[in-house]
């Protein structure tokens, strides 16, 4: 968004008061306030809103399903006018302050104490961030050796590209202060006990692991790989990732629209996403769906993948048609089908770092599915506080795979929950 | 269809929509590409001893995106010799013999004035525009506004006018002053045949806030220029009916300030003008615009079977009182049309804060749509206007219509406030009883700390 675009769009807020856009927003930001900061020509001051209410300021401005969140609230929706293009003014607010450096933020005064973040995702960042506000010192242990989590390695690169996420996060590290020690995962309870000892508190921000399997035969077949995988080779290496010329996509979540948007983009001839449910049960917002159609793919739905055909490489997937009866799906006898094609991206969902956490004493984790699949959440209270009361911890590996927004929000709440547990 | 012909104290166009003297006259060439455009007459730059001016020259008064909704200049009377002028004059009326072109202009001396009126009459000119408005530049070398704040000295000049002109001759005043009806009366006094109103407004347009320099910046250093463009329309406005209500001024006006569409046009000529007169408009847009000026003026015309200026001029004079003849016991509240609603609470909160506490809100926070308080609504408007939806907020008659009481009748009956705690006063018992719990309750939610 140039400077004029954003003069523009932010002269049309209306400036509602008590405005649906901040209560759609999960970070709650003060969203016609920033927006009214853009207009009078004080973009340092709209960032400091934005980022008071969230630390992935930035990301998620570029990432967040804004439709369904502060967009699709905006009052303007209900004049049939657009809506106004809030997630657009809060990258460009943040992309200013970002390029010009300039420090918002001072530090809290010391409190001596020290804190552990696991993984410097969207959570481990926004809790680092708030951590230090409060005083405390914050050590992050990551992985991989980039920061950023999903919104390097998930997130579909033309919402945010690799650059601008992790400026950001270098952004906040200038300002803040927190230690980030890249390639160090914490692998099992000898690293818990270390951090217990060396820690007044330990955050977990680990989010979810890889694609979990199908569960179906042929699956081992050359060419069939994750789609979360797919999306995390193409952001690293672009244009040089492999794609099929017919790929098919199994699964009807966001992940799954994501790599098939990408297929087609990377130039896949054919893409189709296979699911077992009609259309408007899918996961994936409508949007995400809308924009794949855009690209060239094509839903089949109301199918059941049965096997991954071919000898070493794949060579097609045979479904079988399903009907609804009674809320449940049931295969059509001898409706049995062979899509051909040449990748399968298994769009089923993350896994879950189940046996890692499970290595932490007394901590609980809840085996009820949210979202898609049975899924290893970590039980917290209000505060994001474990069974164990030295642990904290928040994003997706708490919720089990929202947004990013939702990982700043929560993890902003578990830092004061730190900080209060520390007071005691 | 409708006549759009125009005569102002016998200056014939065929429309109403003349060029102020400004920049857009400054030469034949102009002039000629906006009767070409379809513009009826234009009043040529002000004519003089040529000045010299500064750069830069013009400030402006954004309102969001929309530029130019106030407009500032400290560019001086022509800086053309005459003869360029005179002969251009000449040429504009040989090829445009049915369009009016009116010469303005601003000398010192009898002598000059009586020099120049030759001038500009032998060059072909329909009529004479006196400028005596001029806020800056010129006032201070006794000229301008300086002229036009001296109801004494302005007759003077006019009569020295008078004295030789043959054509019709019309007065511009300044709305520089307090009272706009005293040198209204002046001119006409010193025969003027009409006036034109208003010149601009002294005015310092904005302050840059890193080089402390006002705008527009002349090597570090500005000085107060005049304020022109739609947001001085209220203004011209107002001082168009004073003097068109004034029975001793009683001559013809041209209307000028913040005219850039057909509607502004309407206005000023249902408060009394026959002509009216655009400069800022066509700096901005070009002379382009006149083609909506007059097809929208015609089809006003045609829509209200007015089939010419003169048969709505002056419509809406009877319909400005003073303020103690308008009626106290007309009463009007507002309503929400729920179905038009859009949430957006502007009105609570203009409401709230800036008016009368008579906007309440759901106490389910799902239901955005506020309700009118109709005990409390005094009236005023002010949420009608600040609603983003058109006719969303309307203003419903509440009175019977029987009763007419006014603060004249009531003055007359001696029905009135006197005393500083007088129970005759309107705003009897509007307060909020108890702050403390009624602040708790209102916090918006968002406020943070
Ligand atoms: C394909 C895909 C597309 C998505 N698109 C969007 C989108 O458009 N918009 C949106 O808002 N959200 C999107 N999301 C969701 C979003 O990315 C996540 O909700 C968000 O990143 C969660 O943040 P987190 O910090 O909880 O976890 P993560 O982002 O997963 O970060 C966890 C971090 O912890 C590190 N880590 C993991 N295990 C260890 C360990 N043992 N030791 C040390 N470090 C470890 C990881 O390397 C990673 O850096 C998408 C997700 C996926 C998978
Ligand atoms: C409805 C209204 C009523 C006003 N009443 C008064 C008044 O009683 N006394 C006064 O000194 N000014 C009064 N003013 C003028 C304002 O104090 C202020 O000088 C003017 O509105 C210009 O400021 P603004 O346009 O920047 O708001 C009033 C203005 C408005 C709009
Ligand atoms: S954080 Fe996301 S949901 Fe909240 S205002 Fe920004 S773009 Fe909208
Ligand atoms: S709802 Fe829309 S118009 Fe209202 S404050 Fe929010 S962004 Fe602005
Ligand atoms: S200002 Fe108009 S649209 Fe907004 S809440 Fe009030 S009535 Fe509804």
């Amino acid at each position: 968004m140039t400077d004029t675009e954003a003069y523009y769009e932010s002269s049309r807020c209306l400036y509602c008061y008590d405005a649906p856009c901040i209560n759609a927003c999960p970070t709650g930001i003060d969203i016609p306030l920033f927006i009214r900061q853009i207009n009078s020509d004080n973009k340092d001051g709209a960032a400091k809103t934005i980022y008071e209410s969230n630390w992935m300021g930035h990301a998620c401005g570029n990432v967040c399903p804004t439709e369904e969140l502060c967009e699709g609230a905006c009052v303007y929706n209900h004049q049939d006018v657009k809506p106004i293009e809030i997630g657009r003014l809060q990258a460009h607010a943040t992309d200013r302050v970002i390029r010009s450096k300039k420090k918002l933020f001072r530090t809290g005064k010391d409190t001596g104490k020290k804190i552990a973040i696991v993984g410097a995702g969207p959570a481990g960042i926004s809790a680092a961030c708030e951590l230090r506000m409060l005083g405390h010192a914050v050590d992050i242990y990551e992985a991989k050796a980039k920061p950023s989590g999903l919104c390097v390695y998930g997130v579909a690169p033309y919402k945010l590209t690799n650059e601008e996420a992790v400026d950001e996060v270098n952004y906040l590290q200038e300002q803040f202060g927190f230690n980030v020690h890249y390639n160090k995962p914490i692998t099992g309870r000898a690293d818990f006990e270390k951090l217990e000892k060396g820690y007044d508190a330990i955050f977990i921000g680990i989010g979810l692991g890889g694609t979990s399997s199908l569960g179906v035969p042929g699956e081992d077949k050359q060419g069939v790989i994750g789609a979360l995988e797919f999306v995390e080779e193409l952001r690293m290496k672009q244009q040089k990732t492999p794609v099929g010329k017919k790929v098919i996509v199994l699964g009807g979540g966001n992940t799954a629209m994501d790599a098939a948007s990408e297929s087609c983009r990377m130039g896949a001839e054919s893409v189709i996403v296979a699911y077992r449910r009609g259309p408007e049960e899918m996961g994936a917002y409508g949007f995400e769906f809308d924009l794949g159609k855009k690209g060239g793919a094509e839903g089949v739905f109301n199918v059941t993948r049965g096997e991954v055909m071919g000898d070493k490489a794949v060579k097609g997937v045979k479904f079988i048609r399903n009907k609804a009866a009674y809320g449940k799906i049931e295969a059509i006898p001898g409706s049995e089908f062979v899509e051909p094609c040449d990748m399968v991206l298994l769009g089923t969902g993350q896994g879950k770092q189940v046996e890692l956490l499970e290595q932490i004493s007394g901590v609980k984790l809840e085996h009820k599915s949210r979202i898609l699949d049975d899924r290893g959440r970590l039980v917290v209270n209000e505060h994001f506080q474990t069974n164990n009361a030295k642990y904290f911890a928040a994003g997706d590996a708490v919720n089990g795979g929202v947004e990013v927004v939702n990982a700043a929000a929560e993890a902003k709440k578990a830092a004061h929950g730190i900080d209060q547990y520390l007071k005691k | 269809m409708a006549d759009l012909r125009t005569n102002l104290a016998g200056i014939k166009s065929p429309n109403p929509f003349w060029l102020a003297s400004a920049p857009p006259t400054n030469s034949g060439y102009q002039i000629m590409k906006a009767f070409d455009a379809g513009w009826g007459g234009a009043v040529w730059k002000t004519l003089g001893v040529p000045v010299v001016n500064v750069s830069s020259r013009y400030g402006s008064l954004n309102y969001r995106d929309n530029r130019m909704m106030g407009f500032n200049n400290i560019e001086l009377i022509t800086d053309r010799p005459l003869k360029d002028n005179l002969r251009e004059i000449s040429e504009v009326k040989k090829r445009f013999p049915d369009h009016a072109v009116i010469a303005s202009l601003m000398v010192e001396t009898r002598e000059e004035w009586h020099n120049i009126v030759r001038d500009v009459e032998n060059a072909g000119a329909d009529g004479i525009e006196l400028n005596f408005g001029c806020p800056h530049g010129m006032c201070e070398r006794g000229m301008g506004s300086a002229v036009g704040q001296e109801p004494k000295v302005l007759q003077t000049i006019v009569e020295w006018v008078k004295e030789v002109a043959k054509i019709p001759v019309i007065t511009k005043l300044t709305p520089n002053i307090s009272d706009i009806t005293r040198p209204a009366r002046a001119a006409r006094a010193g025969g003027s045949d009409a006036i034109s109103l208003i010149n601009t407004i002294q005015s310092v347009i904005g302050v840059d806030l890193d080089t402390f320099v006002p705008s527009p910046n002349v090597d570090g250093k500005s000085t107060n220029g005049g304020y022109c463009g739609p947001a001085v329309k209220p203004i011209a406005l107002n001082m168009l009916k004073n003097c068109a209500q004034d029975k001793q001024v009683g001559i013809p006006i041209s209307g000028i300030g913040g005219v850039e569409n057909w509607r502004d046009a309407a206005e000023f000529i249902l408060l009394g003008a026959t002509s009216v007169q655009v400069c800022t408009a066509v700096m901005h847009f070009g002379f382009g615009i006149i083609r909506d000026l007059k097809t929208g003026l015609e089809r006003y015309m045609d829509e209200k079977g007015f089939k010419t200026i003169e048969d709505f001029r002056g419509k809406a004079l009877p319909n400005i009182l003073h303020w103690e003849d308008l009626n106290l016991k007309y009463k009007v509240v507002a309503d929400i049309n729920k179905d038009k609603c859009i949430g957006c609470q502007l009105c609570y909160t203009a409401c709230e804060d800036g008016a009368h506490q008579a906007i309440s809100l759901s106490s389910d926070p799902a239901d955005r749509k506020p309700t009118i308080i109709e005990e409390n609504c005094v009236g005023c408007n002010l949420c009608s206007i600040v609603c983003p939806v058109e006719d969303c907020i309307t203003m419903e008659r509440r009175d019977d219509g029987k009763q007419h009481l006014t603060w004249g009748d009531r003055t007359r009956e001696g029905n009135l406030p006197k005393t500083f705690d007088d129970p005759l006063a309107g705003g009897l018992h509007h307060w909020v009883p108890e702050p403390a719990e009624a602040l708790a309750k209102v916090k918006p939610r968002h406020y943070k700390g």
